[in-house]
């Protein structure tokens, strides 16, 4: 996959703007994925992980051919992720003053609660609740965790979409398990 | 659970994260078997894996590839260009240097403006036209800039004239060669060739020292 990923990139290097589309096909589902563990909605999944991939075109002459373009993906939608993350953390307060508004969908009102009271949280469906734990994780091992455990990535490509040593990403992973155990074993449901 | 060494939470995520080693991986396992508490903690730990692995799969929407491809910025009719300049940089290089020496160039010829022209004994001047008078011999070569030229006697010499014209009487004699320039392309050749013939003459000059 590699090869043709490569020789996609060489034809959108030459002004072949349609190549792209390609290259947005093998990797949409992925991008959007982590984009939406970490943000918690798809709207702004959707906006983000776009947002992504157009800046890769405009970069794509930056990336080293030699290394993984999967890897190079990730770490563009990631730190595009954060930013969002940290950018809205004032707002939140402010979004939670008011009630019923509109657009916002089930998982952002989730992702904006501090906790859900308990008769709430027996109500939600798993999956729901899979996306409420992590979005209740300290976003530094919110993408540790996403990537590991939703993208399947190794230790090793985690440390390269992060730009971390390998030993701060374990860290994080173990730290992030003991933080989803303690959210899970304060739930006597679960 | 407070007795127990921090070591073995440690070796419960390193076998979490398969990379546990033979020896940690007895000394948890004899732990766990004795020690009630870091079974569960063990437990609850892997609990959380099979629960996050539980994860459905998101998908992209439908539309979503079109949607990027609606949002990538249009290519300007310069990208071309700058993308050319990127992939050859000597060729971008040979091309600013004759840019500059070009520019440099063509400067020159439109300041030098002014009139000008080699003095001679015996030439006369009328305002922009330099003449050679009947019946006088005037040794020498001629350069006259952006002025003209009138010969009605006689020139011991090379003419050469700079943006502008030359009139020749009957009389007239030019035993030189006579040349005008009056092309950008011409001046550019005739200072190539004077600075050639500067290095020439400068040679000559000490040999026959």
């Amino acid at each position: 996959m590699d090869a043709l990923v490569n020789k996609r990139i060489k034809q959108v290097l030459k002004g072949d703007k349609d190549a792209f589309a390609e290259i947005v096909d093998l990797y949409q589902h992925r991008l959007f994925q982590v984009c939406y563990r970490m943000l918690g909605n798809r709207h702004e999944a959707e906006d983000i992980s776009q947002e992504a991939f157009v800046r890769a075109f405009i970069n794509i002459h930056t990336f080293d051919q030699k290394r993984k373009f999967s890897t190079w993906l990730y770490r563009i939608a990631t730190n595009l992720c954060i930013d969002r993350i940290r950018k809205k953390k004032p707002d939140l307060y402010l979004d939670a003053e008011v009630k019923g508004t509109e657009g916002l969908d089930m998982y952002s009102q989730i992702a904006a609660a501090e906790e859900l009271p308990e008769e709430e949280l027996i109500k939600l469906e798993l999956q729901d609740r899979i996306q409420y734990e992590i979005s209740r994780l300290p976003d530094k091992y919110r993408s540790a965790i996403v990537l590991k455990y939703m993208e399947e990535l190794s230790l090793q490509e985690i440390s390269e979409i992060l730009e971390l040593p390998l030993g701060t990403v374990k860290t994080r992973i173990h730290r992030g398990r003991e933080a989803l155990r303690k959210q899970l074993s304060k739930q006597p449901n679960f | 659970m407070n007795a127990c060494p921090e070591r073995i939470v440690h070796f419960m995520h390193e076998y979490l994260d398969g990379e546990i080693s033979r020896e940690h991986e007895l000394e948890l396992k004899s732990h766990l078997q004795l020690c009630v508490d870091c079974q569960k903690h063990m437990h609850e730990l892997s609990d959380v894996v099979a629960f996050i692995k539980g994860a459905a799969r998101i998908e992209a929407p439908n539309d979503f590839t079109h949607s990027v491809m609606a949002r990538l910025p249009k290519e300007k009719s310069h990208a071309g260009v700058s993308r050319w300049l990127r992939h050859h940089p000597v060729l971008t290089a040979a091309a600013l240097f004759f840019l500059f020496m070009s520019s440099a160039l063509f400067t020159n010829f439109n300041d030098e403006q002014q009139f000008s022209f080699t003095k001679q004994a015996n030439v006369i001047v009328e305002g922009e036209t330099v003449i050679v008078p009947e019946g006088q011999v005037v040794k020498g070569d001629l350069v006259v800039k952006n002025g003209n030229v009138r010969i009605d006697g006689e020139l011991d010499g090379n003419l050469t004239i700079i943006n502008g014209s030359k009139y020749m009487a009957s009389t007239a004699v030019i035993t030189g060669k006579t040349e005008e320039i009056n092309k950008v392309f011409d001046w550019l050749w005739f200072q190539i060739k004077d600075g050639a013939k500067e290095v020439m003459s400068f040679f000559d000059k000490e040999e026959s020292k």
